[in-house]
């Protein structure tokens, strides 16, 4: 961003990576699958890089809302002083807290999650799927983020993303506004769960295999954590593979 | 209907009223307790909410057919009051059906529709008993759920055994009355061709044919007496038990949440802070933080979070009186379902039974009580609060639009701002964040590395 900004240009978007994105070896995966298709589509972007601080979301759903907001306060100074206006992020963490929680501390911008992005990008037949992987004949259950589902309402955009693939779609007994936590939100993943009788995710993992996909498609950094976990733990890890809707699009184009 | 039963009546009737009157007092009081919050924007979308969920019921039609079971009770309830009104103008002028002569042909149609909705009442809460007790309901269940054992039980099969005696109660005053005209007794017989047989009750006379005169009327007089007693004394018990959802089930949805499920809620104390820390413009006061909006007391730095009821806000007090232990949040619960000891119906009723606290510390110490509990720590466990992922499964859940994850927020806030309290690992995540802006250890100049990967491995 700083060196568009020092050229004088002005990105379409601001690709918001966040710390999974950033520093996850598995989701950095899912950032420059994400990247490609920016690139092929041709879309000018910029991303922030070490301007780019955590949103401050785990800090405040586990009740530290001094760190919180001094996260927001900078980040929105660094997005303010670069006059961005909208922004697309593949975390639906940091999507929810810069869409609904950052404009009352003065950071305002259309927020867009990737799967919005790439629904309109395959709407408007920018991206056109062809050569790449074969879908046909795999089975794939999409697993609802938390905050995009319930906390933002979006549903329907990853399974329109899935649904160009050509591949099995099959839901879950918990979907949608009904679907299961996979276990992380709220801090969770920072700390060990509380004693009980397993772990939100085996319990996921367990539905999820139940549809008999053998593909898990997340639209979350979290959530591919924690599905890739319990997949593991169920040692399936050889038949079952946990993807983000972005690398299936990339892998789709042969990107 | 001598004069004596007619003072005895209005007596009743002004004790229940009375009692009742007391008892609205003391909740509205103990939901003032909680910190003032503007609920009142946007009136248009509320009342489409409440119309929906409140009125409509529209999520109990989630699970169709305890949605239709509970329909029927909850049609009964509202319409039968049309009855009941009849029953306390009978009672106050010692009249028998009043309104039979003046809505001749609308009369016998509308105890039909009673009759059947009392029939429809009275199986559905034998259905829910059964649900209760022989099909065992998992979300229902004391051995399961711990926050239901002891009276939350009681309460309930109470409730279900009250409604069946109300029903049976009026279905065979209607039918031991029906006989009474029939045989054209005293001014029983007035009503001879006027008021027909009805459409339930007809099938409970063969019952009452062996009956003297006098021994009708006496089943008559005690079946109405019971009726009507039952409901004052039912109207005076709902203000102790779950069932207060009836009432405030509805000003309940229509102050519920319109933001996000996902948005939480800011802190204009803490942006102060925050603001002057980094020597920012101070942004908080202009755009009026929601304490200044009573105009009376500027901002006073409370405490940050909640720990007692008292650092809540009302409508998370209201919540918790609105909620109707059905379970519904517990069974979605991640946690819950996974074994964990959080049960965001837990927090309602622990919030609730706080309340329930104070007012009895209120009755027998008077105003100014005060005790050392609070909600955290003595009715709530820390154990629970960090079991949370803010799914917010339980807000999409309740049928009452109840918001179980708002209060554990508050309450974590408190755990970890004012108590620094929070699990080793998240201190060290909260470390990471403030020093690597990231809540794990990389350096922040790390953050652009996966750039080199993009177009070298798109060559391959
Ligand atoms: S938000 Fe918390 S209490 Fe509510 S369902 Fe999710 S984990 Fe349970
Ligand atoms: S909070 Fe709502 S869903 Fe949970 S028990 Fe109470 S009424 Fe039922």
């Amino acid at each position: 961003m700083a060196d568009m900004a020092a050229a004088g240009e002005e990105p379409e978007i601001l690709f918001w990576v966040g710390c999974a994105g950033s520093f996850d070896d598995r989701y950095k995966r899912v950032t420059i699958a994400f990247v490609r298709i920016l690139n092929h589509v041709g879309i000018k972007f910029a991303v922030l890089g070490p301007e780019e601080a955590c949103t401050g979301d785990p800090a405040r759903r586990a009740g530290n809302e001094f760190l919180f907001q001094m996260q927001a306060v900078s980040n929105i100074q660094v997005l303010n002083g670069y006059n961005v206006k909208k922004i697309v992020t593949a975390c639906p963490h940091c999507f929810n807290t810069l869409k609904n929680e950052y404009p009352e501390l003065g950071g305002k911008y259309e927020v867009i999650h990737h799967s919005q992005f790439l629904q309109g990008l395959i709407n408007e037949g920018r991206v056109r799927v062809k050569d790449g992987q074969s879908f046909k004949g795999r089975r794939i259950t999409f697993h609802d983020s938390c905050y995009l589902g319930r906390a933002n309402k979006i549903y329907e955009a990853p399974r329109e993303v899935l649904a160009a693939l050509d591949a099995d779609l099959v839901e879950m007994k918990r979907g949608r506004a009904n679907g299961l936590c996979c276990g992380a939100g709220g801090g969770q993943y920072f700390k060990e769960p509380e004693p009980g009788n397993k772990d939100v995710n085996v319990e996921r993992v367990e539905e999820a295999l139940g549809t008999g996909a053998d593909m898990i498609a997340v639209a979350c950094p979290f959530c591919m954590t924690m599905m890739s976990d319990g997949v593991k733990n169920k040692n399936r890890e050889d038949s079952v593979r946990v993807y983000d809707i972005a690398e299936l699009i990339a892998q789709k184009e042969g990107l | 209907m001598d004069i004596f039963q007619q003072i005895l009546f209005v007596a009743a009737l002004a004790a229940a009223i009375w009692y009742i009157t007391k008892r609205v007092r003391l909740i509205t009081r103990a939901i003032k307790l909680g910190r003032p919050e503007d609920r009142t924007d946007n009136a248009g979308e509320r009342m489409r909410v409440m119309l929906l969920v409140a009125f409509g019921q529209k999520k109990m039609f989630t699970k169709p057919l305890v949605g239709v079971m509970h329909f029927v009770i909850y049609a009964g309830f509202l319409i039968i009051n049309i009855e009941i009104l009849e029953i306390i103008l009978d009672g106050i002028l010692g009249t028998h059906r009043l309104f039979a002569p003046y809505i001749t042909p609308v009369y016998p149609i509308l105890i039909d529709v009673f009759e059947v909705l009392a029939f429809g009442v009275l199986a559905v809460c034998v259905a829910f008993l059964c649900r209760r007790f022989i099909t065992r309901v998992n979300r229902l269940q004391a051995s399961r759920h711990r926050e239901l054992r002891g009276w939350p039980v009681s309460d309930a099969t109470i409730i279900l055994s009250a409604e069946i005696f109300l029903m049976i109660a009026f279905l065979t005053w209607n039918a031991s009355d029906s006989v009474l005209r029939d045989r054209g007794v005293g001014h029983y017989g007035e009503l001879q061709g006027i008021v027909p047989d009805f459409l339930v009750s007809q099938y409970f006379k063969p019952f009452f044919t062996g009956f003297s005169d006098t021994a009708l009327i006496a089943y008559e007089r005690a079946a109405w007496w019971l009726h009507i007693l039952g409901i004052l004394a039912f109207a005076v018990y709902v203000t102790y038990s779950k069932h207060l959802h009836i009432a405030l089930g509805f000003p309940n949805v229509y102050f519920s949440d319109l933001q996000p499920k996902g948005e939480m809620q800011n802190m204009p104390e803490i942006t102060k802070e925050v603001q002057l820390a980094l020597g920012l413009p101070l942004t908080t006061e202009p755009d009026g933080s929601q304490e200044n909006d009573n105009g009376q007391q500027p901002a006073e730095i409370g405490r940050f979070g909640a720990k007692d009821v008292y650092d809540l806000k009302w409508i998370n007090l209201m919540n918790a009186y609105s909620c109707t232990e059905c379970g519904r949040c517990t069974a979605a619960c991640p946690a819950n379902i996974t074994g964990k000891k959080l049960s965001p119906r837990k927090i309602m009723m622990d919030t609730r039974d706080r309340m329930e606290d104070i007012q009895r510390g209120w009755q027998t110490q008077g105003n100014d009580f005060k005790d050392d509990k609070s909600l955290l720590g003595d009715y709530i466990t820390a154990e629970e609060l960090n079991a949370c992922t803010t799914c917010q499964a339980c807000i999409n859940a309740c049928p009452v639009n109840i918001n179980p994850l708002d209060i554990i927020l508050q309450l974590r806030r408190y755990r970890v701002m004012e108590e620094s309290q929070a699990p080793a690992s998240w201190n060290a995540m909260f470390s990471n964040i403030e020093n690597n802006m990231a809540p794990w250890k990389f350096s922040p100049s790390d953050r652009f590395n996966w750039a080199d990967q993009v177009n070298e491995s798109q060559s391959k």
